[in-house]
């Protein structure tokens, strides 16, 4: 059973995040499902959250193939009705690939994986993610990724800062993303991606608690029904 | 036609190849002191059958555009040879 | 009629077998013999190709099982022990854990990334056929020194190996080591231990039963990798011939694992499957005859039906190759098309290659491969032959001439007044260029994860099997210094190390498992280390109460004639019963004492600071008191245990064991770790570096409670110093200071270890 509270954790071959994903939401008394990827009917869930792994290996580049599959398709009809929309890590990835999010995911300036928890600073608040964070807030988040290092070009950088869409910078940027961008919003502010991982700071037992903030944020986006196809946009 | 089909990636003019720069780097300790801009990017090969060069170029654009190139980040070269005809 | 096949030069499966054939195999005349025994017969290509894969020393442990059985395997926690895939461990609550550690390390010296990162494909086989979902993975690593190029090549090719497969395959590495000497130069190792969790009910063995089920390969296609793997690469000695044995490489594709796992937990949880079995070394020569065995039932094998990467591959090379991600599962007819359906949801090819049969009317199970469905037989073996009949040797066994005299060496400190700031510095590592390459966070489960503590500690959950509470503390040791001057007291110590590693974060020990590390078998001094090691390990579990439950052992670890130094591997599994705040970290606070915990350690043989800074393999170890050991390890895990109820005691700030490197490599680690200094005086300036006993160090405000617990347990304590300031201070009696540092030199100089070495040269072949 699904209702307009309920979010969809999309699951595609090769994810790996979308149980912890669950466990956090559920954690915050929200309720989530994983959708199989070949699943084209998304219809019921009140936002959707794209975890982290390697979907399709990460052949190619990561997010090439996964945006190809049949729940993509309606995950992006969500988006467009405004629907909230989470991308983390891998699934920040395969948004930049399906075009839901500006600029592309490249590989670290280090060359290397990197896992490790950083600090990040919510910069804005125009997001279905950060809405509910005041700007300033330091928060620390664990980050797992090779492919992590944000890039755009000067005008679209410009363009991200100017509206307000660019929602968390890395205070020690640990892959040389573009102006130390950790996660960006669409225009609208209801899709949002981001490279940390909110659901691994979701408990103080594992070392933070920090990432409930924003997932709380989601929730509360998701609650008053972001994704009942009005309400499009997110007041800043 | 059968067509013996290269697809060169490489990372956009302007967009840092940090791969390119690590081997770069490395180069010159080994006796190799020549070596500038070095980038790094994918090379993918297939045969395709098509009606002609036309055609097939046309098709190779498209799936460069979908899905063997990220547009935001890289471009991509086609080299077409006919190999032999259709069986 | 097998025996008398009609000769067909062009079909190597079906052409005689040339006079001498066993020998490029790796099979010496007697176990050729051996093998016509067991048939009554000559063997047929298919047939010889199998024995060589089975009876090599990599599969059928010929040298090493006649000592094995000496370890103690039992006790009332260990539901099974080893000889199956991994050994399986009740942890209350209705669940279980299964473990188990193997080497890959012939095929990572030829080519690191897909040398380590098959391995850890390997290991994981290993725990989710066992239905046990994969939770956490550690790795043992020993390179050669990192001054050479080649070794940090390696390093840097196993590293990036192990991560791009247990990352992207979403298992995390959670703990491991890592060690550098010169004699890993030219044969590195590569262990990988990995642990899963499971519901008892769940748990599935590598039978085959039931005549008329059939037998399903599941995963990728075969191809010609790793032809000969086990007997070529893994059983004999080589000696850099890195190029000519490149074709056998594997390659490993952890996305196509990672549907594997998920497939196969998801047929194994819902009772689809009557027996499964990985793929490993050997391939299907050793999954079709060991499920067979184990279920006492023949088993006919349709060659045909193996899907193939690639074309006109002969029956010799389907049965041996070692393709990667495949598993063997036994299925009734009625389940096969549920079967089938989960397969193509997770994407993952299934493919029906033979039937179980009734054993034949003589009571033998037998293995029977034709080229097709009821097409011509191309062998036909009784099953437990390949696997039980593999000969067993009594090498022979000798002590060192030397070792006498190597023993009655004394190995002193230099000016032991004067300062030794250097030699400490010297031996600082921070394994985190290691670890930061390294998911070690999935699955929410990471309380304290690498470089945090002694031991990795898990909440002791999976995804489908819910936190009850329980943790779950990881350690994987090894030291092959102390083992080089005592294969057998060093081993002990290494058992003794791992299980102290996991009492300080509050665990008792359950398990271990271990990865026997040694030279040529045929070189009796190696036999000897061998024999040694098993029975210092076995001295240790028994003393401690900590049961072997799996190994393996890896031979022929030589490069250019010279033997690697003794590494046996342990990895110590521990449960906390009640985790509700972390255990105490590698960390003290300002104005701490500082309660060094054990009996009083001054002998320098075997230590690091004797090898690398010496450069002395020699002296007499101490051997570790086993009885005060145990007291230890009882009174640290009491007081970490206190420290994780759900209202921590709040007496320890820190703990951190004492051994590797001595009290001044701990103090330095704990400082650096805190960003904090500290004042201390050893007993004597040999306890510097003096690595055993292995003792515990304790940060506490007050050091009264932990005086009076120690007393009760009978162990030594004494207050060896206060923690603050932005110096470490190491003074000696009489006033003498021995080394007083600033934090940042600590700093630099762990910088300088591994990340300093492997980002800034570049690494080359």
């Amino acid at each position: 059973m699904t209702d307009a509270a309920t979010v969809g954790v999309l699951c595609f071959p090769g994810s790996n995040c979308e149980h912890d994903v669950v466990a956090a939401l559920e954690g915050l008394g929200a309720a989530a499902r994983i959708v199989w990827h070949s699943d084209s009917d998304l219809s019921g869930f009140g936002g959707l959250v794209v975890p982290g792994g390697f979907a399709h290996g990460d052949y190619l580049r990561p997010g090439a193939i996964a945006r190809f599959s049949p729940a993509m398709g309606a995950l992006s009809s969500f988006a467009e009705r405004g629907g909230p929309v989470l991308g983390i890590c891998n699934g920040f990835q395969v948004l930049t690939e399906a075009g839901l999010l500006p600029g592309a995911l490249m590989r670290n300036a280090g060359m290397r994986f990197v896992c490790t928890t950083v600090e990040c600073e919510v910069v804005s608040s125009s997001s279905v993610l950060t809405a509910a964070v005041p700007t300033g807030t330091v928060l620390r988040l664990p980050v797992n990724h090779y492919e992590g290092n944000y890039t755009v070009n000067a005008e679209g950088l410009a363009e991200l800062e100017r509206n307000g869409q660019v929602v968390l910078r890395y205070r020690d940027n640990p892959n040389g993303s573009t102006g130390n961008i950790a996660g960006v919003a669409n225009r609208a502010g209801n899709v949002v991606g981001l490279m940390p991982h909110p659901e691994r700071a979701s408990s103080a037992l594992l070392g933070s608690a920090d990432g409930l903030r924003l997932l709380e944020s989601f929730l509360a986006a998701v609650a008053n029904g972001a994704g009942a196809s009005r309400a499009p946009r997110v007041a800043s | 036609m059968i067509f013996s089909v290269a697809v060169e990636v490489r990372p956009l003019e302007g967009i840092a190849n940090p791969e390119g720069l690590t081997i770069e780097r490395a180069l010159p300790a080994l006796g190799f002191t020549g070596v500038r801009g070095v980038r790094v990017g994918k090379l993918l090969r297939f045969e395709l059958d098509a009606v002609d060069e036309h055609h097939a170029r046309r098709e190779v654009e498209q799936m460069c555009e979908h899905l063997l190139a990220n547009p935001v980040i890289e471009r991509a070269d086609i080299h077409l040879e006919a190999v032999g005809g259709t069986q | 009629m097998i025996g008398s096949p009609q000769p067909a030069r062009s079909d190597p499966d079906r052409a005689a077998v040339p006079e001498g054939a066993h020998r490029a195999l790796g099979l010496t005349d007697e176990e050729y013999a051996g093998i016509k025994a067991v048939l009554g017969r000559p063997p047929t290509a298919v047939e010889l190709s199998m024995y060589a894969v089975m009876w090599s020393e990599h599969c059928s442990y010929k040298s090493s099982r006649a000592h094995l059985s000496r370890l103690p395997t039992k006790g009332p926690q260990v539901i099974l022990g080893p000889g199956e895939n991994a050994g399986v461990v009740d942890v209350g609550d209705g669940l279980a854990i299964a473990l188990r550690i193997e080497s890959h390390n012939h095929p990572s010296a030829i080519e690191p990334y897909q040398g380590a990162a098959t391995g850890v494909g390997g290991i994981l086989r290993d725990i989710f056929t066992m239905g046990a979902r994969p939770i956490a993975l550690m790795d043992g690593l020993f390179v050669g020194d990192l001054g050479d190029a080649r070794s940090r090549y390696l390093l840097d090719g196993i590293v990036r190996g192990v991560a791009g497969y247990g990352n992207s395959v979403g298992v995390p590495t959670i703990g491991g080591q890592i060690t550098t000497a010169p004699g890993y130069r030219g044969n590195p190792l590569v262990n990988v231990f990995c642990l899963g969790l499971l519901r008892r009910e769940h748990l599935v063995l590598a039978a085959a039963s039931g005549a008329g089920n059939l037998v399903v390969l599941l995963g990728s296609r075969t191809g010609r990798d790793g032809i000969g793997g086990v007997s070529v690469l893994a059983s004999s000695e080589f000696a850099g011939e890195g190029a000519t044995k490149r074709p056998s490489v594997q390659v490993a594709d952890p996305y196509e694992e990672k549907r594997l796992i998920e497939a196969c937990l998801e047929l194994l949880s819902a009772g689809l499957v009557v027996g499964i079995q990985d793929l490993g070394g050997a391939g299907l020569a050793c999954a079709t005859s060991e499920t067979a065995a184990k279920g006492g039932m023949s088993m006919e094998i349709d060659l045909s039906a193996v899907p193939r990467r690639e074309p006109a591959m002969s029956g010799v090379e389907v049965m041996t190759s070692e393709s990667q991600e495949r598993m063997l599962a036994v299925v009734t007819p009625e389940n096969l098309a549920t079967v089938r359906a989960v397969c193509e949801r997770f994407e993952v090819e299934a493919a029906v290659i033979g039937t179980v049969a009734e054993p034949d009317p003589d009571g033998v199970g037998r293995l029977r491969i034709r080229d097709a469905a009821g097409g011509e037989v191309l062998g036909e073996m009784p099953a437990a032959s390949l696997a039980d009949d593999a000969p067993r040797y009594r090498r022979p066994i000798a002590e060192p001439a030397d070792l006498a005299a190597r023993r009655a060496v004394t190995v002193t400190l230099p000016d032991p007044g004067g300062r030794h700031d250097d030699a400490l510095l010297a031996m600082l590592v921070d394994p985190a260029w290691i670890y930061r390459q390294y998911d070690h966070q999935l699955f929410l489960n990471t309380v304290r994860g690498p470089g945090e503590a002694d031991a990795a500690v898990l909440r002791l959950a999976a995804p489908g099997i819910a936190w009850q509470g329980k943790g779950l503390a990881l350690s994987c040791d090894a030291n092959p210094g102390w083992c080089a001057v005592d294969p057998r007291a060093g081993t002990a110590a290494t058992v003794a190390e791992s299980v102290l590693n996991v009492a300080c974060t509050g665990a008792r020990p359950l398990a271990l498992v271990n990865c026997l590390n040694f030279g040529n078998p045929e070189h009796p001094e190696v036999m000897w280390q061998l024999t040694e090691a098993i029975e210092g390990m076995s001295e240790a579990c028994e003393a401690l109460g900590v049961p072997v439950v799996g190994g393996n052992v890896s031979l022929y670890n030589a490069s250019d004639g010279a033997d690697i130094e003794p590494t046996p591997v342990v990895a110590v599994a521990g449960l906390i019963e009640r985790l509700a705040s972390p255990p105490p970290a590698i960390t003290w606070q300002e104005g701490d004492a500082l309660v060094l915990l054990g009996e009083p350690a001054s002998a320098l043989a075997g230590s690091r600071y004797a090898r690398d800074v010496l450069g002395r393999a020699a002296g007499a170890l101490s051997p570790v008191d086993l009885a005060q050991h145990l007291a230890l390890c009882g009174l640290v895990a009491e007081l970490v245990a206190a420290e994780c109820a759900p209202a921590p005691a709040g007496v320890l700030h820190g703990v951190h064991d004492v051994a590797d490197g001595g009290l001044a490599v701990a103090l330095a680690e704990l400082a650096w770790r805190s960003d904090r200094g500290a004042r201390t005086e050893v007993a004597r300036p040999e306890e510097l570096f003096a690595e055993l006993p292995p003792r515990a160090l304790i940060a506490a405000a007050d050091p009264a409670p932990i005086e009076q617990a120690a007393a009760a347990h009978g162990v030594l304590a004494r207050v060896i110093g206060r923690a603050g300031g932005q110096r470490l201070t190491i003074g000696a009696p009489g006033g003498a200071v021995l080394v007083d540092t600033p934090l940042a030199a600590l700093g630099e100089a762990m910088a300088a270890s591994l990340a300093g070495r492997l980002d800034a040269a570049p690494a080359t072949h």
